[in-house]
């Protein structure tokens, strides 16, 4: 037969190169999936912050594949030292590797030198979850922050990352912001680094 | 000029899981909503065994002197029914507009419960961007 290529069989499926995969996966089939995430840990917890908390390490393993997956892909294997080529990769590689778009804003927080904020209008997770009113303030981007805080974390900069409702005046529905607080050292190296 | 009354939304063993009154007459009182769901569940069925056809799916339209009443159901048996001013068109795309409504923003809802009374923010306030728009396209012509 003409232009029949050889396939190379790979006997050891370490030596397989990464594919790139399919760029594209089904929203709906993903939000049955993590539709079906956050009923099972419903089950499992008594409380909304327990919720919020496994939620949280759900993302937390998320984060920790992605960074190495996109520092092999995006980056070839290069590795951020700085705190803002650290956020940049966060607020525009992976969330545009995870939801098909740079996040909306970066923000650094204006009350503590520590504080670094990633703003969306709607994060992709909870575009058809709504949230009943007797569950207070539980917001399912806590899957978001895990998965940043997870990212975050494995590049060598600990911190703590929650996800929040912020209000927004002539918008119905509230604003989500990822807020980012660094540990002490990961500052400490920051000035020292200059 | 034609306008929606109301939309009711059974599920399939029949009991009323959404009811919305668009029109002047005001809310019906509760008790009353779930008697007519539940009647309109028992005459659906029982259309479906009179009917002379083979494969009859039930009733899709009534129409009276003062209302027409359009009815959708869905392949799991979720009926969706609009009742309206005699004479408005369309009517069949926009209960499947709202079906798609209900499947994106009641069903991949992790905080809803199947069969139970639709209570998601986002299923009300796309619902009613739509039947706005609805109106507005209706009013335009």
């Amino acid at each position: 037969m003409i232009g029949v290529g050889k396939i190379k069989q790979y006997t050891n499926v370490l030596d397989k190169p990464l594919s790139r995969g399919r760029q594209e996966v089904s929203l709906s089939a993903f939000a049955f999936l993590f539709s079906e995430l956050v009923q099972y840990n419903q089950t499992q917890v008594d409380n909304i912050s327990e919720l919020e908390r496994r939620l949280e390490d759900a993302g937390y393993a998320v984060g920790a594949r992605v960074l190495e997956l996109l520092c092999h892909r995006e980056k070839g294997n290069r590795r951020e030292t700085r705190l803002l080529g650290i956020l940049s990769f966060v607020h525009s590689t992976v969330w545009k590797v995870l939801f098909g778009k740079v996040a909306d804003s970066l923000e650094k927080g204006t009350e503590h030198e520590d504080e670094y904020m990633i703003s969306e209008k709607e994060l992709l997770v909870n575009r058809f979850i709504s949230v009943p009113k007797d569950m207070g303030a539980f917001n399912c981007g806590a899957f978001v922050a895990g998965i940043v805080k997870g990212v975050l974390d494995g590049a060598g900069f600990p911190a703590v990352v929650t996800a929040h409702f912020v209000p927004v005046d002539g918008q119905q529905r509230p604003r989500t912001t990822i807020l980012i607080k660094f540990a002490e050292e990961v500052l400490r190296r920051e000035s020292r680094l200059g | 000029m034609a306008a929606i009354y109301s939309l009711f939304i059974i599920n399939k063993s029949g009991g009323l899981i959404f009811y919305k009154e668009y029109g002047s007459a005001g809310r019906m009182d509760t008790n009353d909503s779930l008697r007519l769901a539940s009647l309109w569940h028992s005459m659906h069925a029982i259309s479906q065994q009179l009917s002379p056809t083979n494969g009859c799916s039930g009733i899709e339209l009534l129409q009276a002197d003062t209302f027409d009443l359009h009815c959708f159901q869905s392949l799991t048996g979720t009926k969706f029914f609009v009742v309206c001013e005699p004479g408005t068109l369309h009517m069949e795309t926009l209960l499947k507009v709202i079906y798609e409504l209900y499947t994106d923003y009641v069903l991949k809802n992790p905080f809803y419960e199947m069969e139970m009374p639709i209570r998601c923010e986002l299923f009300d306030l796309n619902l009613s961007q739509v039947i706005q728009k609805d109106r507005g396209a209706l009013l335009g012509r």
